[in-house]
């Protein structure tokens, strides 16, 4: 049976429609800008003026530079590095800590959980966690970047209510055979919330990726430098002259728009890519988390 | 044998909960140790903003100098600035981020064709996991006296200037970018509460003759009320701690006048200046008031439509 829309209606679904596309435009037309300019020829890009749909001029010379600079290859495996070793310590932490505030008839739960989600409404503030860092010896190493932050307070919160959905009787049953938490989290709970645990990999890898903050404040050493502080010195410092050197200045002035779009791109191509493809898992968490207690 | 009944003591079921449930109290402890270490001993560490902090002594070793770093700080000549420029910098980004996203799940709520719904809520998400850096850097170039910006107001007839040296279009940049970058994400918790409202409810108030507007008011909104609530008392809680990272990316000398909000003043004094207590001062003093309109907001919204953060 076809329902009969009214004129109203009709005219609403048409303007929603409308502004719809119109808010997909401008969401994605600036990363089509980037890419497209990075793309160009530089000095066609210069003269160019207003949008830009295609590459002005068809050229890779700018990634060529990009790939060339070793700060950005350097930025790219600092990056790695944390990232892999960060979302380790992150699952296992998180996975302990969920898995202690899922279980039932634990006398100390109620305040363990205060004593945890306290954090998320007080701190003691920048400087004080700075100087615990400092205190600690955790400021210019790469440790300093992942042994802080390894729980993150809402996704522990969202692990723990995912975990609490695993039917009690399994544990009980594992319990009666002898086994012990460690050996329940491991061998029952954790492949029991794959989806949930993709979830987590992604929450923390991104953030890692694009964190910027903490290891500008604490590392003194360039060598040691993720992809987003050399990003930064890229894009808002205008320091392309790492990459431009031997180039006259008018040319260096242009060949430095398409490097920082090129360095954009670099920068931004591994989220692109795996995103589409995640967005069920992505979107999965936030649900969770809205679930209130 | 007549005695109290044991089994009801406090030491009693402590034991009894020790025995029963040992190995996952020693599984829970690097997650405490954790919490103490990077949460709890940085809360103790606030102490400084009470005392003179020099390295050297340590965070327990320095001087005590009373309520001498919160005086200084309310008497500078930035207090006012700075409690100005972050409690409006926060209401924009709450009086036009906020609604954004409700709208547009609204919207997507009532897109019939599956596939666009799709392809709209993708493309809308993906700003959301671009850096920060990228963002502002995007920004930034694009507000340059050449940029793509500028490209568009030449093209009507405007003036060319650098845009992001202007204070007084600041605020539209950062608030406007911000909703860019979050409209999508934010959407999803309200599509999904969109989605657990009853359908028979707008079955039956089509029977009553009640038309898209009306059900729109009478039911659709009042199905998600609880969520928009538990969303604003969070937002209007983190009034004053807007974050530090973007506007420390964003700002310029040319435009601190209103640009330069608490955590951005903490950031620069601490961080770069190295005024250790002082800037503690300021924090603590931020992250009190920030408690403080968490605690409020709560009680008010318990009060008036039994929903709660607790």
């Amino acid at each position: 049976m076809k329902i009969k829309r009214s004129k109203g209606e009709k005219t609403f679904q048409v303007f929603n429609y409308v502004f719809l596309s119109l808010i997909i435009v401008i969401c994605f037309y600036p990363v089509w800008y980037v890419a497209m300019a990075s793309f160009s020829n530089s000095n066609l890009l210069t003269q160019h003026s207003g949008l830009l749909f295609a590459p002005a001029g068809f050229s890779v010379d700018a990634y060529k530079k990009v790939f060339q600079n070793p700060m950005i290859t350097k930025g790219y495996m600092n990056t790695l590095f944390i990232l892999i070793v960060g979302v380790i310590f992150d699952l296992f932490m998180t996975s302990l800590g969920a898995y202690f505030l899922s279980r039932k008839r634990v006398m100390f739960k109620k305040p363990i959980m205060l004593f945890i989600v306290f954090t998320m409404f007080f701190s003691g503030g920048m400087i004080p966690f700075y100087i615990n860092l400092k205190d600690l010896h955790l400021t210019n190493t790469l440790w300093g970047l992942i042994i802080p932050f390894m729980i993150n307070t809402s996704n522990l919160i969202i692990l723990r209510t995912s975990f609490e959905s695993i039917p009690e009787s399994l544990i009980e049953a594992a319990q009666i055979d002898g086994a012990g938490h460690f050996r329940i989290l491991s061998t029952i709970v954790l492949p029991l919330s794959k989806a949930m645990l993709a979830v987590m990999v992604l929450y923390y890898g991104v953030s890692i990726w694009n964190s910027w903050f903490w290891a500008s404040a604490i590392l003194r050493n360039r060598e040691m430098y993720p992809l987003q502080i050399i990003l930064r010195e890229i894009l808002l410092s205008n320091d392309t002259s790492s990459m431009t050197a031997g180039t006259s200045a008018m040319d260096t002035e242009a060949i430095g728009m398409t490097i920082k779009y090129a360095t954009i791109m670099v920068a931004t191509i591994p989220i692109l890519c795996v995103y589409p493809f995640l967005q069920k898992y992505f979107t999965k968490g936030t649900m969770v988390g809205a679930v209130k207690e | 044998m007549k005695e109290k009944n044991p089994r009801n003591s406090f030491g009693y079921r402590m034991k009894r909960d020790w025995i029963r449930n040992r190995s996952l109290y020693i599984l829970v402890l690097p997650v405490l140790l954790f919490y103490i270490l990077f949460h709890y001993k940085p809360m103790y560490g606030a102490i400084i903003a009470f005392k003179d902090y020099t390295p050297t002594l340590g965070v327990s070793g320095s001087p005590w100098v009373g309520l001498e770093n919160f005086i200084r700080f309310f008497k500078s000549v930035y207090f006012g600035r700075l409690i100005k420029n972050t409690i409006l910098l926060s209401v924009y980004s709450l009086a036009f981020g906020f609604p954004a996203p409700i709208i547009l799940a609204l919207l997507l709520n009532e897109v019939r064709n599956k596939h666009f719904k799709n392809v709209t809520q993708t493309i809308t998400y993906l700003p959301h996991f671009i850096s920060l850096i990228v963002v502002t850097g995007m920004l930034t170039d694009f507000s340059m006296t050449s940029g793509l910006f500028n490209d568009m107001i030449a093209f009507f007839g405007g003036e060319r200037s650098p845009l992001l040296q202007n204070p007084k279009l600041y605020r539209t940049m950062y608030v406007a970018s911000g909703i860019w970058q979050q409209v999508g994400w934010g959407s999803i918790i309200y599509l999904s509460a969109l989605a657990g409202v009853d359908q028979q409810l707008y079955e039956a108030a089509s029977i009553d003759g009640a038309g898209k507007w009306k059900q729109l008011l009478n039911v659709t909104l009042p199905g998600i009320a609880p969520t928009i609530i538990i969303m604003l008392i969070m937002r209007v809680g983190q009034l004053m701690s807007m974050g530090y990272e973007k506007t420390i990316l964003l700002y310029n000398p040319s435009t601190y006048d209103t640009a330069d909000i608490i955590s951005s003043y903490i950031y620069r004094v601490g961080l770069m200046e190295q005024d250790w207590s002082y800037s503690t001062a300021v924090g603590l003093f931020n992250s009190v008031i920030n408690f403080c309109l968490l605690i409020v907001t709560n009680k008010i919204s318990r009060k008036f439509s039994e929903t709660s953060l607790w």
